[in-house]
């Protein structure tokens, strides 16, 4: 096997010992701790107040457009990291395009900002 | 990668490792925990701390952890029950991802990733998924903001983060951390060559972006606007109790210590002491030795790093949620593109 992929193997061994530790303290606590059931107990707790309605009751997520512009953002950044790992080898050109682009990802920015989109809505 | 003296097979090397990571991850948390969550964060508030288990209060973490251990679990009715255990485990298992790009020295790191800088982001945002996982799940009306919040919190800060390590990658020439640590031991400043080069020097504005958004990303104060004890009773962590918190607990500092080390991986010069000559003409000159030495520096620095971030935490007030967000998207992104900027005209240009 390369070491490439001998590599990401260890990262699979990783999470496997995640996984094997997080079980066995929670096997562990499951052995020791104490259980009396009682129907209060299991009520969502919400400062001591019987809870009204569903706990998943509509409310208004006001930065669906944070999320939106964070996708843009974040796939623009992808493309960046190739050439910032080899700037120098694509010398000026290289630095011209991507200046260029990165002021179009300024003035995106600064478009949402200017459209009011910024802001607490 | 280099020859070790002794010839170990894959399996006994992986088991290694893998053991190294366990420590890696939970000494720093035991740490972080008892030196600046316990002692710092009373000296501060001019109280003693835990004086009573062991001298000084030493043992108090084996003690939390054995009353964790016997509390009752309780998962309230309504909640979606396998999610509900789900979530704790995911954001335990994004920290010990994260740990496995951290080098610790010539030969002593967990794998050599060429796409380092991408894997430790793509990892880093794992727990954001916990995170939503347990708010969601758990069908409380404080857990759901605090999900909500969180996950328009780690958002705002992880582009900011992104881009600061961008200037990083430029200056290295490379996303392989082992890479980034060598070219800052070897590296010039200024064309001085013998002292090295470690970026916090160069890239110092994007060493500020990068700790505040990892102040954020760990929801610390000023930060912690998803937990907010005082208006939604921790918010994604309302219904946990027993153990499966402790592991909520435990994740966070365990995160900040793997942060903290990624942030001297990144821009203090990893394993190396920045400003001294280790002969690094050749790097296997001093490979078997740095395998012993690299993991206390960088447990040093690491140790140093959490100092600022708690040292913030426990002098700061809450910012509100819309104040947050400003600040990211108004201040930090353009001031990090600027900063990308600057550093390819630099880097191109001299």
């Amino acid at each position: 096997m390369s070491d490439f992929l001998r590599d990401y193997l260890n990262v699979v061994w990783f999470s496997v010992a995640a996984l094997a530790i997080g079980g066995l303290l929670l096997g562990l606590a499951a052995a020791i701790r104490p259980t009396f059931p009682s129907a209060e107990k299991y009520i969502a707790y919400e400062s001591g107040v019987d809870p009204v309605g569903m706990g998943w009751s509509q409310s208004q997520i006001r930065y669906y457009v944070f999320a939106l512009l964070f996708v843009i953002f974040d796939v623009e950044a992808v493309f960046l990291f190739p050439w910032a790992a080899s700037a120098e080898r694509y010398g000026t050109f290289g630095l011209v395009v991507m200046l260029i682009f990165i002021v179009l990802l300024l003035d995106g920015l600064f478009y949402a900002w200017k459209r009011g989109l910024l802001r607490w809505v | 990668m280099h020859q070790l003296a002794v010839e170990i097979p894959y399996w006994g090397q992986s088991i290694f490792r893998v053991l190294g990571g366990l420590v890696a991850v939970l000494l720093p948390a035991g740490g972080i925990v008892y030196l600046f969550l316990f002692k710092m964060m009373s000296f501060m508030q001019s109280r003693l701390g835990p004086m009573e288990a062991g001298p000084f209060g030493s043992m108090q973490l084996l003690a939390e952890v054995g009353k964790w251990l016997q509390k009752e679990d309780i998962q309230p009715d309504n909640a979606d029950k396998t999610i509900f255990k789900m979530a704790p485990v995911v954001v335990l298992l994004s920290t010990f991802l994260l740990i496995v790009v951290v080098p610790f020295g010539p030969d002593a790191f967990f794998a050599d990733l060429d796409a380092g800088v991408f894997y430790f982001l793509a990892v880093g945002s794992v727990s954001v998924l916990g995170i939503l996982m347990a708010g969601w799940s758990s069908a409380n009306k404080y857990s759901l903001l605090g999900g909500l919040r969180a996950a328009g919190q780690l958002i705002a800060y992880e582009l900011p983060m992104v881009l600061a390590t961008l200037g990083v990658v430029i200056q290295a020439g490379s996303m392989n951390l082992n890479r980034i640590v060598e070219v800052q031991n070897t590296g010039e400043i200024f064309g001085i060559g013998i002292l090295g080069n470690p970026f916090i020097l160069t890239q110092g504005v994007g060493f500020l972006i990068f700790m505040i958004a990892v102040q954020a990303e760990l929801t610390q104060p000023p930060f912690d606007m998803p937990i907010a004890e005082s208006e939604l009773v921790s918010g994604y962590m309302t219904e946990y109790s027993g153990f499966r918190f402790l592991m909520f607990f435990i994740a966070e500092f365990a995160t900040a210590g793997v942060f903290a080390f990624i942030a001297s991986v990144l821009f203090l010069g990893g394993w190396g002491v920045p400003f001294t000559w280790f002969g690094w003409e050749n790097l296997d000159d001093v490979a078997w030795w740095m395998n012993v030495v690299g993991p206390l520096i960088m447990f040093t620095k690491m140790m140093g790093l959490v100092l600022i971030i708690m040292w913030v935490r426990f002098s700061s007030p809450r910012f509100r949620e819309d104040q947050l967000q400003t600040f990211a998207w108004k201040f930090l992104i353009p001031l990090s593109l600027a900063n990308i900027a600057v550093t390819a005209i630099l880097k191109v240009v001299f």
